[in-house]
């Protein structure tokens, strides 16, 4: 009675092994390291990293291990004052076409990295950093493609010779278009539906005029919509690249947020500057038939808008936008190689260029202007010119759009993919410039809605007293278990060890995010994992009360208990996944680890105590039990 | 050893006096809560926290007044661990964006040191300058953490969480209805439901932060009371079967006296654990520990005092219980 097939032996001891390994890996620490990554004109090779090599040998500092993979390349170093030299090193070495970043890379031995076996990927409260929830802008996306719509519609119409009184952009969305009569309109709109399948036109009448109402399909909103996220992630991820920061995360979260972590992290305002601005790039071409300082007084010339210039000079230009920022691909400061004065080199995406060759090819002699438009937000002013406040004592706001043309060049050839802005002043102006271009390059407005910011100091306290409380816990449940249940509770610390190991073994498998709560999930899961334990001795005990012999209480100990295990388990379950489910961040990682905890402790309490139990006790003739 | 051995307590005697007790409590906490409310943290209300350590003791009224003279009245200041420790609150502004006010604080306590932000240092440590001379060095003013939630995020999670905790109770109720039988479900629900509106009570009382964290252990306490309260039943199930003869009233006394002692040696060897987090996890867990220790103590009670008589207040009889069950047919026979 009470044996185990060997089998289920063998099985336990795989697990035992496997999960061992898998957990070892944490135990190793971490490497002082540097990550190399390339922008997005330089990329990672073999030679980057023979030149780095060569750089940190003629410097003399030693380095542990230099490797390449697909995106980076990581040189690692026995202490942090080396890393610090080398980082010096290696980025003047390199140039500022690849990103430099400080990194600590675990220091797991190579037979255990043959194994795939990685250590646990401790959260941003535990390693310190920033976490940024940031919001897009819709409606801004949104009135953004309504304004080219509209302009696209004015086209249409013009080629078709039919005469439209207005075309208005809503405040509220959506575009009218006014006519003077119904056949005019009726005309106008089967030209518009036939070129442009995305907008819903519908007639109305207000006040004797006829309307023709415009509006973007739900499909094609959500396909600007997605369009807009992905293209601010995509630059985030190049202003994330100015930071120099190793591991980055850049998520998206539901359909207008993204998420980005920023590990290691300390100067949480120079991240908030560069991922918060809030700019957008616009070029249009310049009005040069009217004048703008009659325009500033007087009225601005229709399909005209007035703009100011950097030094504060009035610049009128055509309401028609190019292209944007979102067409920019890179923008960088440079030389010309002739005249050798400064210069911004700027390259379009595909989009962009087309436009950009037709336009030109018409417009040489002409001016072309970059619009930089950034959401500010500003103190309201009454009459007086004071500040107005209101009933809570705080500054009533304003947001502001700046509008500023920080660029008016004149298109000497027609240009393509690639061209350049001359006539700068200064070495500064080209960079000041080529960074703002580069900036620019957002679809829409995004704001921070929320930030999390742990230092160093802090994320160090929290893995220490996290691990501190574990280590407490955990020895004080051992102690009474063993105290209450002798040998039984013996083999209860031994199944409670064993989970302790699965659980950081799964973890790490599975590379899950250890947090703060996490870490407070594991210390209640050994709490509650002993549970399974108790259950099970406590039925030992009453069988061996109720007569029965020690071998035949032990296995109906173990049998009437696990249903009880399970459902009790399977409801706890149920309420660690509907957290995980709601979950953000930290919580996510407390659910993780309570529901893992909860599977690894049936196997260990059920199947590893049991088979402990069976070997120690099986097929032994007692009088007692040691419960 | 044995803290109990063999158990005769009369418990479902005792009903009476139990739900009056209950019935009381919840009735204070709906007052508290319509009263008093919670003490909302940062995570619901949104605003802006930050934690700072200075190299020395630092008073906490000379952070208010630089604070205060920089137009942060209403900013909320209190040591927070050690003397050396500050936390700094501050409510949502209209216009001026927490994400810079955080800065804006960092900045002027720094200028009360004596120092400004210099560009960070190439290991990422905080490195400052000297107001007045060009000396850089790590700054006196170090940043521990800085939380800034926008008002339609707090909002967001406020309602994500009940709409966790509601769903967990009815995905409950649909499992144990399924495994067991109506009146269990109800039993298990109301006694889930009393435990978790009294921790909400208790944090009322106390006014401890309730914040994310705490929502989280909410729903652990609501895992955990479950888990305790199943226990209990799955026993019921049993004697049901195995005992004839005896009135449902003693059935019931019977299966809570013979889960009593696993039922105080789960609890013990919880509030172990959690004890050692609150004592040893540091801040920042604190207001987790707490809702777990109260969570664990009153779902103990619970599962005792309110399911099981719940269930009887039901009119369980033997005959509920018999209807044959397959799984409980199978699991139930040794």
């Amino acid at each position: 009675m009470n044996k185990y097939p060997l089998w289920k032996y063998i099985l336990i001891a795989v697990l035992m092994v496997l999960g061992a390994l898998y957990a070892l890996p944490n135990l190793y620490g971490d490497d002082p390291a540097i990550q190399i990554s390339g922008t997005r004109s330089a990329k990672i090779s073999k030679d980057t990293l023979a030149s780095v090599e060569a750089a940190l040998k003629s410097a003399e500092l030693k380095y542990h291990t230099a490797q390449v993979d697909k995106k980076n390349a990581s040189v690692r170093f026995a202490d942090t004052e080396i890393q610090l030299k080398a980082r010096a090193v290696i980025q003047k070495a390199l140039g500022k076409n690849y990103s430099v970043a400080l990194n600590l890379l675990p220091a797991t031995p190579a037979w255990l990295d043959a194994f795939n076996a990685k250590p646990m990927y401790l959260g941003l409260d535990l390693r310190g950093g920033v976490h940024f929830l940031m919001q897009v802008d819709m409606t801004a996306v949104i009135r953004k493609a309504e304004e080219s719509y509209a302009d696209d519609m004015r086209r249409i119409m013009r080629k078709a010779r039919i005469r439209y009184s207005r075309v208005t952009n809503m405040a509220t969305g959506g575009i009218n278009i006014r006519f003077k009569d119904e056949e005019t309109r009726d005309k106008a709109r089967d030209a518009i539906r036939d070129e442009i399948k995305d907008l819903i036109l519908v007639d109305t009448e207000v006040e004797g005029q006829f309307i023709l109402a415009v509006r973007l399909k739900e499909e094609a909103q959500r396909e600007k919509r997605r369009f807009a996220l992905e293209q601010n992630m995509t630059s985030l991820g190049n202003r994330v690249n100015e930071l120099g920061v190793a591991e980055p995360i850049i998520q998206q979260q539901g359909a207008e947020r993204i998420v980005v972590q920023l590990p290691g992290i300390q100067d949480t305002a120079k991240a908030k500057e560069i991922l918060g601005r809030t700019a957008t790039l616009e070029f249009r071409m310049v009005d040069e038939e009217h004048d703008p300082v009659a325009a500033q007084t007087g009225r601005v010339p229709a399909g005209a808008k007035l703009y100011r210039m950097k030094d504060g000079r009035p610049i009128l230009l055509k309401k028609r936008i190019i292209y944007s920022g979102d067409n920019i691909v890179d923008a960088a400061p440079g030389f010309d190689s002739q005249s050798n004065q400064p210069i911004v080199s700027i390259t379009l995406d595909a989009r962009g260029a087309a436009v950009n060759q037709r336009i030109t090819g018409k417009n040489v002699g002409k001016r072309m202007a970059a619009v930089y438009i950034e959401l500010r937000s500003e103190d309201k002013l009454g009459r007086d010119g004071k500040p107005i406040i209101d009933s809570k004592g705080n500054t009533v706001k304003l947001k502001k759009k700046i509008e500023e043309v920080i660029t008016a060049p004149v298109i000497r050839s027609q240009l393509g993919k690639r061209f350049q802005i001359e006539g700068l002043d200064s070495v500064e102006e080209a960079n000041d410039l080529s960074l703002l271009l580069r900036a620019g390059a957002l679809a829409a407005p995004i704001e921070i809605i929320e930030e999390r910011t742990v230092g160093p100091s802090l994320g160090q306290d929290n893995i220490d007293q996290g691990f501190l409380s574990i280590i407490i816990g955990f020895a004080a449940i051992m102690i009474f278990m063993a105290f209450y249940y002798r040998t039984f509770g013996l083999i209860a610390d031994l199944a409670l060890a064993l989970n302790l190991v699965f659980i950081i073994a799964v973890l790490s498998i599975f590379q899950a995010t250890l947090t703060l709560p996490g870490i407070a999930g594991i210390l209640l899961t050994v709490g509650m994992a002993v549970d399974a334990n108790v259950l099970i001795f406590e039925r030992i005990r009453e069988e061996v009360r109720n007569g029965n012999s020690p071998q035949a209480s032990i296995s109906a100990g173990y049998e009437k208990a696990f249903s009880t295990i399970a459902d009790a388990n399977i409801t706890t379950l149920i309420a660690a996944l509907m957290l995980f489910n709601f979950g953000t961040g930290p919580i996510k990682g407390f659910a993780i680890t309570l529901s893992i905890g909860i599977v690894t402790s049936m196997f260990t309490a059920i199947v590893a105590a049991r088979g402990l139990t069976n070997l120690l006790f099986g097929n032994k003739r007692m009088k007692r039990l040691p419960i | 050893m044995e803290i109990l051995h063999k158990s005769n307590i009369d418990f479902l005697g005792a009903r009476k006096i139990s739900i009056v007790i209950s019935v009381l409590l919840l009735v204070a906490t709906v007052i508290l809560l319509m009263t008093r409310g919670l003490n909302f943290g940062l995570d619901f209300t949104g605003g802006t926290l930050v934690e700072i350590t200075y190299d020395k003791p630092v008073e906490i009224a000379s952070v208010r007044k630089t604070l205060g003279e920089a137009g942060y009245k209403d900013a909320v200041v209190q040591h927070f661990g050690t003397i050396q420790d500050v936390l700094i609150r501050m409510p949502v502004r209209e216009g001026e964006k927490g994400i810079t006010m955080s800065n804006n604080i960092v900045a002027l306590l720094r200028k009360q040191t004596g120092e400004t932000s210099h560009h960070i240092g190439a290991d990422q440590t905080q490195q400052c300058q000297s107001l007045d001379s060009d000396v850089v060095g790590v700054c006196k003013v170090q940043v521990r953490r800085i939380e800034f939630v926008g008002p339609q995020v707090g909002g967001e999670l406020a309602e994500k969480g009940g709409k966790a905790l509601l769903f967990t109770l009815i995905a409950v109720l649909v499992y144990v209805m399924f495994r067991f039988e109506w009146r269990f479900a109800l039993g298990a629900v109301v006694a889930i439901a009393h435990d978790v509106l009294l921790t909400f009570g208790f944090f009322s009382v106390t006014q401890i932060e309730f914040d994310l964290t705490v929502l989280a252990a909410l729903l652990a306490v609501l895992g955990y009371s479950l888990n305790d309260t199943i226990v209990v039943f799955d026993r019921i199930r049993e004697n049901f079967r195995k005992i004839r003869r005896s009135p449902v009233v003693d059935i019931l006394n019977r299966s809570i006296n013979d889960t009593l002692s696993r039922t105080i040696i789960t609890s013990g060897t919880t509030l172990l654990a959690l004890i050692s987090l609150l004592v040893f996890g540091g801040e920042i867990i604190r207001g987790f520990s707490v809702a777990l220790i109260v969570g664990v103590v009153v779902g103990t009670y619970s599962s005792i005092y309110i399911a099981t008589p719940a269930v009887l207040s039901l009119g369980i009889t033997r005959e509920d219980m018999l209807v044959p069950e397959k799984e409980g047919a199978v699991d139930n026979t040794p």
